[in-house]
């Protein structure tokens, strides 16, 4: 057998998107030699296809911004499920991550007196999301795939060498963890490494290093409808279960209320809240702008009556309210699905997005280039003179691994997770604006995080040469013939068929029954794994390439349904039609997925995985304390709220005077 | 409204490869990429083929489709007739790796080689004053996807193995104009463009921005107005006067 290659690092960040690429910058920049694996080339991860902006209370726009602000509008969009510490950072930090990142080089888009521009978005109080026209991920990715370069070009100037402290390993896939139980707290031990193969040759490689910043993204290539891209298989998530850690609220998934539906090839691609936030509104069959029927009782008085008032609030944001086109994201997605649902939807069963009616053609053109590129191009469509077609499509994971807010570290010693593929933040359901800005925040706390680790560490975990050879032979299985199933499972059709069952069963709209048949269809489907067969080499085989992503997709697929099983009540990301509405009780319940057979093992694909209720960290008394107990008793129980101030001064002042 | 389409597509790898022939249904609506993924599942599992976002925003799926450099998720099947043969082969001025797929580390070696965005000294984080106006030039660059077909296509290196040493191609060309335009950066990169990176190679025959899939005006507004600064540099007498004395001083 020949050797596996092999590389040394002191922190070994898995995902180059935004959150991965900030974590390696951070890394990097304390000093450590740090190396980046990614499944695609470098610079096209998912983040580029973030289009509206980044948010982040910078007021530039308008002046009453504050963090506080942000922080509110974060927990109000996830319904207060929200890591409140989590809320709390991001809200402060967003601004000085922006900021850093005009020092390496980005354009935004400039207010009148060359501050940041900042746009209105879904469930922000003020225009907060810096943007560059409707490419702002784009942006940001670029700017800090081309911060890396300028690194590497100080290494370069120092030692002749490029990648002597930061290395890229481009077309790299990572499938698993490894751990040494020498070391560490946990069952499993601390982090040691990680094993994956070579996209391009298919050989393996092996990482050593005692820190590991999962940074994957999210999930969405599980379902059928979706804006995300091949990546998105759960690889972080399904690592991490395997690894030791857990993963939290994963019942939360955001369907985008607005996804191209037409032609069939590319519904589900993303049309930007960009749309909405510079005026678009939207129309059901009838011509009616239906959404000012669908504001629901929690954002009551925060949101236009009318079209009249929420036409003026475009131009004065101070004497009117915001249209409700701009509730937050699962909001809108439930409004449109009903739409369709009771007969007034489009042709092709969504509804209408018009900004055409709203602005002159070249200023849709100029703050929306890219819709107007995308319509025209794959829909022979021009939005500057018709309305789109627009239905909800798979966007985004809430849930992820449990992190701790400050440093991103999961309960595995040396593992660090950021961005979509980490926990809490988002609560039950994400703002728009608020991943990139989360990307940002957390992926700097994460690199942070696994520097001070590494740093404090007395001894470095050893990789175990068993372990290597479990995962090896992992890999390898599809390639096996087996007897038992002649001709064995096609990767491609079983992917189709988890993704028709994670779309019908477990999407928008939920049910006890339909969340049963969907874990049983997922435990054929588990089975049916076993026997996948491909064809052909390892030399950039993407069947091959499938059928291990699909061990991940499996076992995430079913922390989603095991999770939403539980959940009976309506909130967020996750909607049941059997439990429709709020349930206080359930606010302060978080559930908890781990996998029940930690660790590499030979014998199973797809570890079984286990999700348990556990209580939520009750909100600090200041952070609390800046909401009214009037809107918190609309989401709270009675008891949760005995320590809010204003109640506590009620009680007060009744003692007194009685 | 399906048909069944003919298609032409390189299969091989570095060891060289052959066309083949494919027979596949195609549907209302449809882009190359889908017919490519529909092959995948059903006749040839193991097709190389790079993509990513399939919407035109990341660049990955760069190939050649009748001969011309293109993104396979951004071409429709409509633009075809139904009749005709569609063929797919990859880029040209690369070295293939398998089927559809090249091996484009040259592009990540020329970008190393760009000195990076300078930032004035002393100017805090927050504190950076630009205005839309002047954004908007370097913006118009920073719109590239880095699909790389403008390198692919043009002629300075493409059939032209040796010339890929001394030029940096269409894409980081218009890379340090957009440094030189940006409003705050104060490296000077102008003489370098025509020295270490082949400006001077390029003679403006406008393929790079005939296949931009961004609409960029990499020619008109990247690559001339950088070879008029790098002129004004050469034949301005006071500029060779300060540069002369500048260079005896040291």
């Amino acid at each position: 057998m020949t050797e596996t290659e092999q590389h040394d690092y002191d922190v070994l960040v898995i995902g180059a998107g935004g959150a991965g690429l900030r974590a390696a910058i951070e890394a990097r920049e304390r000093g450590l030699r740090t190396a980046i694996v990614c499944k695609s080339l470098f610079g096209k991860a998912h983040t580029v296809m973030a289009e509206g902006g980044c948010a982040a209370a910078m007021g530039n726009v308008n002046e009453n911004d504050s963090w506080q602000v942000h922080f509110r509008d974060t927990m109000r969009g996830g319904k207060f499920l929200n890591s409140w510490r989590m809320a709390e950072l991001h809200a402060k930090e967003a601004p000085d991550r922006v900021w850093e990142l005009e020092t390496y080089g980005a354009l935004f888009d400039r207010t009148k007196d060359g501050r940041i521009s900042q746009r209105h978005f879904g469930g922000h109080t003020y225009p907060r999301l810096a943007h560059v026209g409707d490419r702002t991920g784009l942006e940001l990715l670029r700017t800090m795939q081309q911060r890396i370069v300028s690194l590497q070009q100080d290494d370069y100037a120092e030692t002749g060498d490029y990648e002597a402290r930061l290395r890229v390993f481009a077309e790299c896939t990572v499938t698993e963890l490894l751990t040494d139980p020498s070391t560490g707290s946990g069952q499993a031990g601390a982090i040691a490494g990680a094993f994956g193969y070579w996209r391009e040759s298919g050989r393996h490689v092996v990482f050593s290093a005692p820190a590991v910043v999962l940074a994957t993204g999210g999930i969405g290539k599980s379902f059928q409808v979706t804006s995300n891209s091949w990546e998105y298989t759960g690889d972080g998530h399904a690592l991490a279960l395997r690894a030791g850690a857990n993963l939290i609220d994963m019942e939360f998934v955001q369907f985008h209320p607005t996804g191209m539906v037409w032609p069939p090839s590319v519904k589900g691609i993303l049309v930007t809240e960009g749309v909405r936030g510079d005026g678009g509104v939207l129309k059901n069959s009838d011509g009616k702008r239906f959404m000012f029927d669908y504001i629901p009782d929690v954002f009551k008085g925060q949101y236009a009556q009318t079209e009249d008032e929420a036409d003026r609030w475009y131009e004065d944001q101070e004497n009117n309210r915001r249209t409700p086109d701009l509730l937050p994201r699962d909001e809108v997605a439930r409004a449109i699905n009903t739409e369709v649902k009771e007969g007034r939807g489009s042709p092709h069963g969504g509804v209408y997005l018009d900004i055409a009616s709203r602005m002159p053609a070249e200023e849709i053109r100029r703050r929306l280039p890219s819709m107007y590129h995308q319509f025209k191009e794959l829909a022979d469509v021009d939005i500057t003179a018709e309305p789109m077609e627009v239905g909800p499509t798979c966007h985004y994971v809430m849930g992820g691994i449990e992190v701790d807010p400050d440093t991103g570290q999961s309960r595995v010693p040396g593992l660090f997770a950021a961005g979509e593929c980490a926990g809490g933040m988002h609560g039950s359901n994400r703002l728009g604006g608020n991943s990139l800005s989360d990307l940002l925040v957390f992926g700097r706390r994460a690199g942070l995080g696994a520097a001070d680790y590494v740093v404090g560490l007395e001894r470095r975990p050893a990789v175990r040469e068993a372990d290597v050879e479990v995962a090896a032979a992992m890999t390898l299985a599809p390639f096996d013939a087996h007897p038992a199933a002649a001709g064995g499972e096609n990767p491609y059709t079983l992917h189709a068929e988890l993704q028709r069952v994670m779309n019908d069963l477990v999407g928008i709209i939920r049910t006890e029954s339909e969340m049963i048949s969907a874990l049983d269809r997922l435990g054929e489907l588990r089975a049916r794994l076993h026997d996948v067969v491909v064809e052909g080499h390892r030399q950039y085989n993407p069947g091959w390439h499938l059928a291990l992503d699909l061990r991940n997709m499996l076992m995430v697929s079913e922390a989603v349904a095991s999770s939403a099983l539980l959940r009976t009540e309506s909130r967020g990301g996750h909607t049941r039609e059997d439990h429709p509405g709020l349930d206080p009780r359930w606010r302060h319940r978080v559930l908890v997925t781990h996998c029940v057979r930690a660790g590499a093992d030979g014998g199973v694909v797809v570890p079984r995985i286990a999700v348990e209720p556990a209580e939520r960290a009750p909100m600090r008394a200041d952070l609390l304390a800046l909401f009214d107990l009037t809107e918190l008793e609309k989401y709270y129980t009675a008891p949760e709220l005995a320590g809010h101030l204003d109640r506590v001064e009620a009680q007060h002042t009744e003692g007194g005077t009685a | 409204m399906s048909y069944r389409g003919r298609f032409r597509v390189w299969r091989g790898d570095a060891d060289g490869g052959a066309l083949a022939d494919f027979q596949v249904e195609v549907n209302e609506g449809e882009v190359v990429l889908d017919v490519l993924h529909r092959l995948q599942a059903t006749q040839t599992p193991d097709l190389a083929v790079r993509w990513n976002c399939k919407a035109g925003k990341c660049g990955s799926c760069s190939a050649e489709i009748n001969g011309r450099p293109r993104l396979l998720c951004m071409t429709r099947m409509s633009v075809f007739e139904r009749d005709e043969v569609v063929t797919v082969t990859p880029m040209r001025s690369f070295p293939v790796i398998r089927d559809l797929v090249t091996d484009v580390s040259f592009n990540y070696s020329k970008a190393r080689e760009i000195p990076s965005f300078t930032p004035p000294p002393g100017l805090a984080p927050g504190e950076y004053r630009m205005g839309q106006v002047d954004v908007e030039r370097s913006q118009e660059f920073r719109k590239c996807i880095e699909c790389f077909l403008c390198q692919d296509t043009c002629h300075v290196v493409r059939d032209h193995e040796e010339n890929k040493r001394s030029f940096a191609g269409p894409r980081f060309l218009m890379r340090i104009a957009e440094l030189e335009m940006h409003p705050l950066d104060v490296a000077d990169r102008v003489q370098a463009a025509q020295d270490e990176h082949g400006l001077g190679l390029c003679n403006i025959t406008k393929c790079c921005t005939d296949v931009c899939p961004e609409g960029i005006h990499i020619t008109d507004n990247a690559l001339i107005p950088m070879k008029e600064r790098v002129a004004d540099r050469r034949y301005d007498p006071l500029v060779w006067l300060g540069r002369t004395i500048s260079r005896r001083r040291s």
